[in-house]
């Protein structure tokens, strides 16, 4: 496959985002989400999404404000229900969104099986609890596990804190979060970092992510915004 | 023996917390869940030399940060910006969850609507319709963690106990839970079945006549 391209905008970087895709997005509540993509793919007007993150918003911002705009069919995540999710909490119980709750850690394992090659596995987790009814089970050495599928994305949004001109990503502290493994497994990664530097000026003994699953670099300014329980 | 403490207890949650961390063992990898759990951060000591990992990425995740230390991109699982000690190391989820799954942390706690007798948790929905449910890492570190202790109050609003024979909201992990601090008694829960340990503020028979699913107890015999 062709190398990783740096964009000029995020608005290119998710031009070709079509309708009823399934988009992974990186981020632990805002920690590590790519906010200009999903901005930019607000304004690009793709809908009838499938999203894969950890949670279903904060505030107005990032995932928030694609929830608001109505383009997400479905919502696939562990933890939807925070303080600040009301617009997810009011599409919810007015029928306007699915929702997929799945444990955090299988949720991870099952994009890192699709970025590994893996056809599915068997996890420990959600046994005997209502997350696992109607899948199939296996006694393995005297444990219960659950066969868990695959979760593969057409796109994945990621947000990295530097690349190199090639696309290998590092990332910065707990930002890093489902990043990298978002970033194996979708058809089209596109991460959004704070800067770009010349190849070979990453020590490439502390790359995270390596170029080879990187398909679209798009340079953003870092951006502040308000920290839940900051004080 | 129960050992009673009735010049001390019901223990508040900070008491309890206290309590907790000076229970932790030495060296301990720990997870600490949201809510309550966390505070048990604020009475490990630097002897205890106790790792703390959090489920968004993160082991040596120091105290929570104030002022110009908070740093957007270094949270804890509940989201507050947090300080990162010597030593720290970051990780991407999945590894952060294999270390869970594979067993490799010591001890984790968590909070609770319900605890069986059995060790059965049930922390993360309450099952009512209107609720959104929303699992985030608790059934991975209910199965994960070597030990898996719960601090919660033994009582709900309502006055019955959330040590129960059977949960009747929807679990988290089935026989999980190794060890119940609660604000007046802390249970041991093992394959022969719930041992009280210690008590605060109440006494050891009149904790039985409140409690249903230790009626069958006697003091002596555990």
């Amino acid at each position: 496959m062709s190398r990783s391209q740096i964009m000029q905008s995020a608005d290119d970087s998710v031009a070709d985002i079509e309708d009823g895709s399934t988009v992974l997005v990186s981020g632990f509540g805002l920690a590590g989400m790519p906010v200009d993509l999903v901005d930019a793919l607000i304004r690009q007007g793709a809908t009838d999404l499938t999203i894969v993150a950890n949670n279903a918003g904060n505030g107005e911002f990032g995932l928030a404000a694609l929830l608001k705009a109505k383009r997400v069919r479905k919502v696939m995540c562990s933890f939807p229900r925070q303080a600040d999710s009301y617009i997810f909490d009011d599409l919810y119980r007015s029928g306007q969104i699915e929702l997929e709750v799945i444990p955090q850690g299988n949720l991870a394992e099952r994009m890192r099986a699709a970025g590994a090659g893996i056809g599915a596995f068997f996890s420990p987790t959600a046994v005997g609890t209502p997350l696992a009814q109607g899948k199939e089970h296996r006694s393995i050495e005297g444990r219960e596990y659950v066969l868990e599928h695959p979760i593969k994305g057409d796109y994945a949004l990621i947000a990295a804190h530097r690349s190199d001109e090639l696309g290998n990503l590092v990332y910065r502290k707990t930002a890093r979060n489902f990043g990298p493994v978002m970033a194996t497994a979708a058809t089209t990664t596109i991460a959004q970092v704070n800067e770009v530097v010349k190849t070979g000026l990453l020590d490439p003994e502390v790359i995270v992510t390596p170029s080879i699953y990187v398909d679209r670099v798009v340079r953003v300014d870092s951006r502040s915004y308000t920290v839940q329980g900051a004080r | 023996m129960v050992v009673e403490n009735l010049d001390r207890g019901p223990l508040t949650m900070d008491e309890l917390a206290r309590v907790i961390a000076g229970e932790i063992p030495v060296g301990a990898y720990v997870n600490l869940g949201i809510g309550q759990p966390t505070k048990i951060a604020d009475y490990l000591t630097p002897e205890q030399e106790v790792v703390l990992h959090t489920e968004n990425g993160m082991l040596g995740m120091g105290r929570r940060a104030e002022g110009d230390e908070v740093d957007a991109d270094l949270i804890n699982a509940g989201k507050v910006p947090v300080t990162e000690l010597p030593g720290a190391a970051y990780f991407h989820h999945a590894d952060s969850f294999a270390m869970m799954r594979g067993g490799h942390l010591d001890v984790c706690v968590l909070g609770a609507f319900q605890v069986s007798v059995t060790g059965d948790l049930a922390n993360w929905h309450t099952g009512r319709r209107e609720d959104i449910p929303a699992v985030g890492g608790a059934m991975d570190l209910a199965i994960g963690a070597k030990e898996v202790f719960v601090m919660m109050n033994l009582f709900a609003k309502d006055g019955t106990a959330k040590l129960v024979e059977a949960c009747t909201m929807p679990l988290t992990g089935v026989g999980c839970v190794s060890r119940v601090y609660t604000d007046v008694a802390v249970f041991d829960v093992g394959s022969d079945g719930l041992r009280v340990r210690e008590t605060f503020g109440i006494g050891f028979d009149e904790l039985r006549d409140r409690v249903d699913v230790l009626s069958g107890l006697r003091p002596g015999l555990h």
